[in-house]
């Protein structure tokens, strides 16, 4: 650094409204979620009109519910690749515990939240007691909860799904809380949008006006020092893991709410893609940098793609193609775009 | 403080559990005991392609595991879907000195080679399920199963009657020759288009949102197929969803199939017994160690396409919710 500029203070230099804009994570996702809506919306009327909306924006809801969980993990600088298969233990517990054990239906989604808090808290507990990178910890999850949800679920019901959730009494409270839909435009549009919507509000406030966001950020970014200044780390690990499968759980039992029925293979491999939609939305798989809203940005681009490619007849074939090479684009815009900031802040 | 709040959530689950009543319980466990029990005594190994969650092949296993408690014979059952690990778990199961071994053959070539050392060695072999064009030559007792193109031509002729001219097949599992061959039969006796699209059977309500995103760009879509009971009920509501009037009919089946196709939801479903593929083949296997018989004299025996309509779902819907069908 030159005598010239070591007067001021970088962390306090004037930075202009562009730069400030250019230098947020979900910038990057959010240019990407224009150009695809504009992309399809151009050449597809089923994808502009509003059931069309609503059909895009369900995938994009049910991905983006764990993408924003999952991207306040990585910001503290984990994985969970358990978080997909955590959905489908959380939902195969509901219907085990409703149908065939017979206990009350919010008394078991109840119970089924503390498990899923259990596997959470064991999943941080680990992480933070064994000094282990989090991705073995919870491949060990991963592969322990695939074997659980099948074993479990084939000694109780001697197939491979649980059914009969709707013939529960008090499904259909369950139901109006997790499944339902509602109009707009002529358009069903589901519940589990607003939910996604209020979640990444909740988040992204959590993440950026809270103590605690502000350890996420520290923990993540260098957790050494942020011991060393008093930042609960192992806390902040914990939290985040359980914070994840709490959300697991709420996702898993939207969908047995949704159908009254659930597959002891549920959520298998969607851990990857909730990992690409936070990646997507700006954070950085090393920790410490990433937003929410970023994520949710992220699951939104994968939403419009996924449908959108089926709404102007493309081979649906081809679809991993375009999410892998979207994937790379997308993290190669981040970076550039990053840099490129940093740059002019200099 | 800490330790109490351990003691709490380890405590809490297992109240309620205990509380709970099975009285309220709108599913039943099934039944693990019942039938006879035989005195053959044999061991068969059984090693098949089927993936550990997927409902078809938990219902073979099933069948499996019922023969061997109805003959008295020990049954072993593996499975992987990568064809090497497969025949690496044959070599292994043949090694063990099995008196029967059956094998399902989703990739016969990758097989022959520990099929055929099974057979040199002695031990009786029948295939199931799939591989029946190379069953005989690589020395198996015969086949059991359903083939799948007649199983697809099957379903295009009962549309063909129903009017349907524009099908939707839905294929589950990217890379599956059988369910490929089964849209393709579809196509030969339909006389209409059948256009392929795939989804992921791990995330079923993205396939769900995809199948209704297809019926609203292509409204000319008048039939859907499923090759999953899973996908089936998915397609269903997408049907409604997309305000669609397709009609919707399925290769295998569930409880939940079974309702709709009670209810009126779905025209039919296409079952190929894979309860009798399993069951079969180990007391088939007992038959010939014992007495020499074959069923068929060596001719492949199939098990489908079984058509579930209307008339008899009702009485098969507590079968599949047990899991035998």
């Amino acid at each position: 650094m030159t005598a010239a500029t070591a007067t001021a203070d970088e962390r306090v230099a004037h930075v202009g409204a562009l730069r400030r804009v250019l230098l947020k994570p979900e910038f990057g996702a959010l240019i990407g979620a224009v150009i695809i809506f504009v992309f399809f919306a151009a050449q597809s009327d089923v994808f502009r009109s509003m059931s069309g909306a609503a059909n895009w924006l369900d995938v994009s809801s049910t991905l983006g519910l764990m993408a924003v969980p999952v991207a306040l993990l990585m910001i503290g600088g984990h994985f969970d690749l358990s978080a997909g298969v955590q959905t489908g233990t959380a939902g195969l517990a509901t219907g085990i515990m409703t149908t065939y054990w017979g206990l009350q239906l919010y008394a078991s989604w109840a119970v089924s939240l503390l498990l899923m808090l259990v596997i959470g808290f064991i999943n941080g507990f680990l992480v933070t007691r064994t000094g282990l990178p989090s991705f073995i910890i919870t491949l060990g999850m991963f592969l322990g909860l695939q074997g659980l949800n099948l074993g479990v679920t084939k000694q109780v019901t001697n197939t491979v799904q649980v059914e009969n959730l709707d013939l529960v009494p008090g499904y259909h409270s369950l139901f109006n809380i997790l499944g339902s839909t509602f109009t707009l435009g002529h358009a069903k549009f589901q519940i589990a949008i607003i939910w996604w919507i209020g979640f990444t509000a909740i988040a992204s406030w959590l993440l950026l006006k809270t103590r605690f966001g502000n350890w996420i950020f520290a923990t993540g970014g260098d957790p050494t020092a942020s011991k060393n200044v008093g930042v609960r780390t192992d806390r902040t690990t914990i939290s985040l893991f359980m914070m994840t499968s709490a959300m697991a759980w709420f996702v898993g039992n939207t969908q047995i709410a949704r159908s009254g029925t659930i597959q002891a293979q549920v959520g298998i491999g969607q851990e990857l893609y909730f990992i690409v939609a936070a990646v997507i939305g700006g954070c950085l798989l090393t920790g410490g940098y990433g937003s929410a809203i970023g994520a949710s940005l992220g699951a939104l681009i994968f939403g419009m793609t996924q449908v959108g490619i089926i709404n102007v007849n493309w081979n649906s074939d081809w679809f991993k193609l375009f999410v892998g090479v979207m994937l790379l684009l997308a993290v190669l815009a981040n970076q550039y775009v990053r840099r490129f900031a940093e740059q002019v802040r200099r | 403080m800490r330790r109490s709040w351990v003691v709490a959530a380890v405590l809490v689950p297992v109240l309620l559990v205990s509380a709970c009543s099975s009285r309220n319980a709108v599913n039943k466990p099934h039944n693990k005991s019942g039938g006879g029990s035989g005195g053959y005594g044999y061991k068969i190994a059984v090693v098949t392609h089927g993936g550990t969650g997927d409902a078809f092949w938990s219902i073979v296993k099933n069948g499996v595991t019922q023969a061997g408690k109805d003959m008295g014979d020990t049954v072993t059952y593996q499975s992987d879907g990568d064809p090497q690990q497969q025949s690496r778990l044959i070599d292994a199961a043949v090694n063990a000195n099995p008196d029967g071994l059956v094998v399902s053959m989703a990739n016969p070539e990758a097989l022959r080679t520990s099929i055929q050392n099974a057979v040199k060695k002695g031990i009786p072999v029948i295939t199931i399920n799939s591989g029946e064009a190379q069953s005989k030559a690589y020395g198996a007792l015969t086949h059991i199963g359903s083939d799948e193109t007649i199983a697809g031509r099957a379903v295009g002729t009962q549309l063909k009657t129903d009017g349907v001219k524009n099908v939707l097949c839905v294929i589950q599992e990217a890379g599956n020759v059988g369910l490929e061959q089964r849209c393709a039969g579809v196509k030969e006796t339909l006389g209409g288009t059948v256009t392929n699209i795939q989804v992921d059977n791990n995330n079923l309500q993205t396939a769900q949102s995809i199948i209704a995103a297809k019926l609203q760009s292509n409204k000319s879509i008048d039939g859907v197929v499923t090759l999953g009971a899973q996908v089936a009920a998915k397609a269903e509501t997408a049907i409604s969803t997309a305000g669609s009037s397709a009609k919707l009919v399925t290769f295998d089946l569930n409880a939940t199939v079974a309702k709709d196709i009670t209810a009126g939801k779905m025209l039919f479903a296409v079952d190929q017994q894979p309860y009798l593929q399993g069951y079969l083949a180990v007391t088939m296997l007992t038959q010939y160690k014992s007495n020499l018989n074959v069923l068929g004299g060596g001719q492949p025996v199939l098990t489908g396409p079984n058509l579930i309509t209307k008339d008899n779902a009702a009485a098969i819907l507590p079968l599949a919710a047990g899991g035998t069908r």
